[in-house]
């Protein structure tokens, strides 16, 4: 299914938030010309089809405290990376896991998953959470903290 | 920030309804008015406690590349990298991190082919080896902090 010209309208519309307003949907459907009828529906078809992973509140971790934020990277068998991303990725506190390419012999991780907490201790509690979980499958891992942010823009996802 | 707040973050992180008055509804979960709900993530949106609120959108299901790449930077050079790197305006997110790799970012395109001509043009401009690490399957994404 692809997305037409009024999906993309309303991306545009509303990538940066939602208008704070009672009836939100609505206010949106006067701006695009088109009944809130129809909004409502794009939004539910957009949300099953994943063009959208959520509606809500995007917190700032940082001003929630959680200001020590690990990406974890773990070298774990091919055979069984699938199998082990799934479980670690339901785990609470990991946002984003991925598997990404190995780069050898400088990089051998190819499981990512970022652990957010309030201290470097408490995502280190977390870490090993995961490192239990994976047992005998964790050849090894590693936290890389950042130490400085370089560069934080928002994505503009369509002009 | 009071209870109030952290119950309101709480509650809109698990999605927010599709209806005509959606405030109205989670208001009624947090038997709070409407009006009250819509004042307070105002403010927690001025206060920059939430970053936005609205639709998370998918970049990859829109069409356009995403990728996440790493560089081995001297220290010495770091600041003339950064000043290169962050010059592109396809690089969104930038991360100093430790490790030999040290400088971490994420290129966001448009098109998907140009992520290999930002990439490209990275390595000449800073005569290092750009490491690609796009995703090659996703398990998970989503946060939810509890406060």
């Amino acid at each position: 299914m692809k997305l037409d010209n009024l999906d993309r309208q309303i991306i545009q519309a509303t990538q940066t938030g939602f208008p704070l307003n009672s009836k939100p949907y609505h206010v949106i459907a006067e701006q695009l010309n088109v009944t809130p009828q129809e909004i409502m529906l794009r939004f539910q078809r957009m949300l099953e089809m994943g063009i959208i992973r959520r509606i809500g509140a995007i917190p700032n971790h940082y001003k929630l405290g959680f200001t020590a934020n690990g990406m974890s990277v773990w070298n774990v068998p091919d055979e069984v990376v699938d199998e082990y991303g799934k479980k670690i990725g339901e785990l609470p506190f990991v946002s984003h896991c991925y598997r990404r390419p190995r780069h050898l012999p400088i990089w051998h991780f190819n499981l990512f998953a970022m652990v957010h907490g309030k201290t470097r201790k408490e995502v280190e509690e977390k870490i090993e959470q995961i490192a239990l979980l994976l047992g005998e499958n964790d050849l090894d891992h590693q936290i890389l903290y950042s130490t400085k942010i370089l560069k934080k823009t928002g994505l503009r996802l369509i002009d | 920030m009071d209870d109030l707040d952290r119950k309101i973050i709480n509650q809109l992180q698990g999605g927010f309804p599709i209806c005509d008055r959606p405030f109205k509804v989670v208001a009624t979960l947090l038997e709070i008015k409407e009006n009250e709900l819509l004042q307070r993530i105002e403010k927690l949106l001025e206060e920059g406690i939430l970053s936005r609120f609205g639709a998370l959108y998918h970049a990859e299901k829109l069409g356009g590349g995403l990728t996440l790449a790493a560089l081995s930077v001297p220290e010495q050079a770091f600041e003339n990298i950064t000043t290169i790197v962050n010059s592109f305006s396809e690089v969104a997110h930038n991360y100093k991190r430790e490790h030999e790799l040290n400088m971490w970012f994420v290129i966001a395109t448009e098109k998907p082919d140009r992520i290999q001509e930002v990439i490209s043009e990275i390595e000449t401009q800073t005569d290092l080896k750009v490491y690609n690490v796009p995703k090659e399957a996703e398990y998970y994404i989503g946060l939810y902090l509890e406060v």
